[in-house]
């Protein structure tokens, strides 16, 4: 890309790129995102380059093979869509490329086999516009993000990235910047849900230089990929946010802060910002208004807590991540020891959408207090795993039973967690409940960065609970003694009723410790670690009963509360059990029902998960 | 930590200075440059983290502090295939702990641990970040998703055998 040095110079350029791709009537986009790629998409992209090259079709301008970002559907993968009818084909395998190249791309013919069946109706839909899974989205964070091939500037360009930029630096001021992301009533996506305006100002107010800017995208929060999305998909849209939040605080270094357990996203995010540089979008003059502003990467070390803004920033210095009180907040001393905006992903890339359409625009999606929209990590046992983006308000059921198309194997609901570990689980009864920061918070969880994990009947409640204390015992920093003694004390109750020794009063402890360390931990981590065991005592009060009294886990999974056996009149004889058995406690032969032998047995549950006829029973 | 595995007596330390010099040896790198180091060496061994101090003017305590507060480093030899198997809250409810329970069955070693011929390493890490495939185990910089009970160990059966060329490609 070459050196563009104003916004009538952008304009040019992307009307250049344009022209220069007239008469391109047909897109096959193959996804490159992760997931796609862990089920092979690259060598699907290869085979389709090489059938077109084979088809005499290589550098003919009407068609254009490209690799783009997540397309959100990851477990349909690897996904290609052909442009311009949006025919959506799933499981792709390179063997299918000639058929994809001779029938869809030359005669715009449908592939019945590769097409996506929906899980209820049983239809094939043939288009990616009849799927619920993405008629049912509003995407504007996610705008680009499979439209795109991340790793050209070029195709940014073209679809409007840097435009906005533009905008601001030739026509607005700071100020006017800032008071227009108050108006659009923008708040923080990474969980606090802090008004995005607000933070810029208070950081602008102080009379202290250099100031720096810092994109959280140490996705910490398991369950949760949205950010990573982002990064892959479309970095340019997270560079635009942050040049123009660094304008409006007048700030001339940005840091990106990515978790290295994100390879690709750091590989995206690096040769965006070489590419946005060569192109003079970042640098010492951007887009020639005299703007100077630089973006490094920080890369996270696999620590949760380095997801906490102090923590963070210390990070950045080179420092080991442990929080620090407060009382100053990081928006006046903070990376440094100077004032810094640190603001998530997908925060970042809504701000060039708010400049490109207004905040106005902005405001008018979602309800009142939580204007536009929300990206959420839809995981767990749904049928339609992925990620979606939705407007701020919609129902819990819309989201899972809507866009997620229901219960994987049309089991029971029986819950939702949200906000990750400083989150909580919500019950059946909260399913019309619209989703927005206050509403969540209101019911005991939390937005969080956008995990939405859905439980059936075979997810055991006190074993949740049991999961994220110990993920947060573990990724408790230990500097203050709230979070690091009394998370690891709850931790220790709810392992003893999981393991048949709870003993009554043990959900007061819970109730008790868990509000003590609410109150008295240093950071969001220790403030925020009794949501998930709170929440599940409080919705699911009578599961941990069962576990207390009876010594039953009611859900089949507390191992030692356990007993698996297979029905005699339900078994098939299929043997698929018995080769999953990791531990060979299953006998029987071919068409005769089999038996579990129960010394040998260590109640790990793969019999049930993989026999196809709810043959395996629990006790 | 357990008692460490014997270390190779020299290390190469001139990998080391290019990596210092590559960052200008500013102190505030000291997670970049340890995070290059293991990249380059597959762990931090302690000679590298004591010339990292030296060379930076930083403590050793404190570059000990900061390659022992990050999971992601590893002051013991790592092996070549490191299995990360993903325990996030997708992959949980998914039954990664029956991964976990395979992979430590199959190799004979604890998550943390590296299996005696420095063959692979066994790790548990908190989210990947791709749920959607969940289960899912990193083997090397390949995804393994939607495993079912029996196939990793499959996995791990198959890149044990002395084939050329196909470790954690």
């Amino acid at each position: 890309m070459m050196l563009i040095q104003s916004g009538a110079a952008l304009e040019q350029a992307r009307s250049a790129i344009l022209q220069a791709r007239q008469g391109r009537e047909v897109e096959i986009l193959v996804c490159a995102g992760t997931g796609c790629l862990a089920h092979g998409s690259e060598q699907v992209a290869t085979a389709i380059r090489a059938e077109m090259e084979r088809a005499g079709l290589a550098g003919n301008v009407r068609f254009f093979t490209k690799k783009t970002g997540c397309h959100g559907f990851c477990e349909k993968g690897p996904l290609v869509v052909i442009q311009p009818t949006g025919t959506f084909y799933v499981k792709v395998k390179p063997i299918d490329a000639e058929a994809i190249v001779a029938r869809t791309v030359l005669k715009g013919e449908v592939i019945e086999k590769l097409t996506y069946r929906d899980p209820n109706s049983k239809k094939r839909l043939p288009s990616y516009h009849d799927i619920d899974f993405y008629a049912r989205q509003q995407r504007l964070a996610l705008r680009n993000i499979g439209r795109i091939d991340p790793a050209e500037i070029e195709d940014a360009i073209a679809s409007g990235a840097y435009t906005s930029l533009g905008k601001v630096l030739a026509t607005m001021t700071p100020e006017q910047v800032i008071a227009e992301v108050e108006r659009s009533g923008l708040r923080g996506r990474g969980g606090g849900g802090f008004p995005t305006g607000r933070k810029w100002r208070t950081c602008r107010k102080v009379p202290m230089t250099p100031r720096y800017i810092i994109c959280n995208s140490d996705e910490g929060d398991p369950g949760a990929f949205m950010d990573r999305s982002i990064d892959e998909g479309d970095p340019h849209s997270v560079l635009e946010g942050m040049i123009i939040g660094a304008y409006a605080i007048e700030a001339h270094q940005g840091y990106i802060y990515v978790r290295e357990e994100y390879p690709l996203a750091i590989k995206h995010l690096r040769r965006a910002i070489e590419q946005a540089r060569e192109a003079g979008l970042l640098g010492p003059n951007i887009l020639g208004s005299g703007f100077a502003f630089d973006l490094e990467i920080a890369r996270g070390g696999g620590a949760f807590v380095c997801g906490e803004s102090s923590a963070l920033m210390k990070s950045v210095g080179g420092e080991v991540g442990e929080p620090r009180a407060k009382y100053v907040h990081s928006v006046v001393r903070g990376v440094h020891d100077h004032p810094t905006v640190l603001n998530n992903v997908e925060t970042f890339a809504c701000i060039p959408w708010i400049f490109e359409h207004g905040a106005e625009a902005f405001a008018a999606i979602g309800t009142k207090k939580s204007p536009g929209t929300k990206v959420f990590s839809l995981v767990g046992k749904v049928k339609n795993t992925g990620l979606v983006e939705v407007p701020m308000g919609v129902s819990l059921r819309e989201v899972i039973f809507g866009v997620g198309g229901g219960i994987l194997d049309d089991r029971a609901f029986k819950g939702v967690q949200t906000g990750g570990p400083s989150g909580g689980c919500l019950p059946a009864s909260m399913l019309d409940e619209p989703v927005d920061f206050d509403t969540l918070t209101d019911k005991g969880s939390m937005m969080g960065s956008g995990g939405m994990i859905v439980m059936d009947d075979r997810t055991c409640m006190v074993d949740v609970a049991r999961y994220f204390l110990r993920f947060l015992s573990d990724e408790s920093c230990g500097k203050c003694l709230p979070c690091r003694e009394g998370v690891k004390q709850l931790l220790h109750i709810v392992e003893q009723i999981g393991d048949g020794n709870g003993q009554p009063g043990d959900i007061e402890r819970i109730e008790a410790l868990g509000d003590v360390v609410a109150r008295a931990s240093l950071c969001g981590l220790g403030k925020s670690a009794p949501n998930p065991v709170l929440s599940t005592v409080r919705f699911f009060r009578s599961e941990y009963e069962t576990h207390i009294r009876d010594h039953k886990c009611p859900a089949g999974v507390c191992r030692k509360l356990t007993t698996f056996e297979i029905s005699a009149e339900k078994c098939t004889g299929c043997m698929v059990c018995l080769r999953a058995c990791p531990a060979d406690a299953i006998v029987g032969t071919k068409k005769e029902a089999h038996v579990i032998v129960q010394d040998k047995c260590t109640q790990c549950g793969a019999c049930r998960t993989v026999c196809k006829f709810d043959a395996v029973l629990t006790a | 930590m357990d008692e460490a595995r014997v270390q190779p007596a020299a290390v190469d330390l001139t990998a080391v200075d290019a990596i210092l010099d590559r960052h200008a040896r500013a102190k505030s790198a000291l997670i970049h440059i340890l995070q290059d180091v293991q990249a380059e060496l597959h762990y931090l061994p302690k000679q590298a983290v004591e010339h990292v101090s030296s060379a930076l003017g930083v403590p050793f305590s404190k570059a000990f502090a900061v390659a022992t507060f990050y999971k992601s480093f590893s002051l013991e030899p790592r092996g070549d295939i490191v299995l990360r198997i993903c325990t996030g809250t997708a992959c949980h409810i998914r039954g990664a702990q029956v991964l976990v329970d395979e992979a430590v069955e199959t190799l004979g070693v604890k998550p943390g641990k590296t299996t005696a011929d420095l063959k692979f390493t066994v790790e548990t890490v908190n989210c990947v970040g791709a749920c959607a495939m969940a289960p899912v185990v990193q083997a090397g910089e390949r995804y393994l998703g939607n495993l079912k009970p029996g196939e990793l160990g499959k996995f791990i059966r198959a890149a044990k055998a002395p084939k050329k060329g196909e470790a954690g490609s």
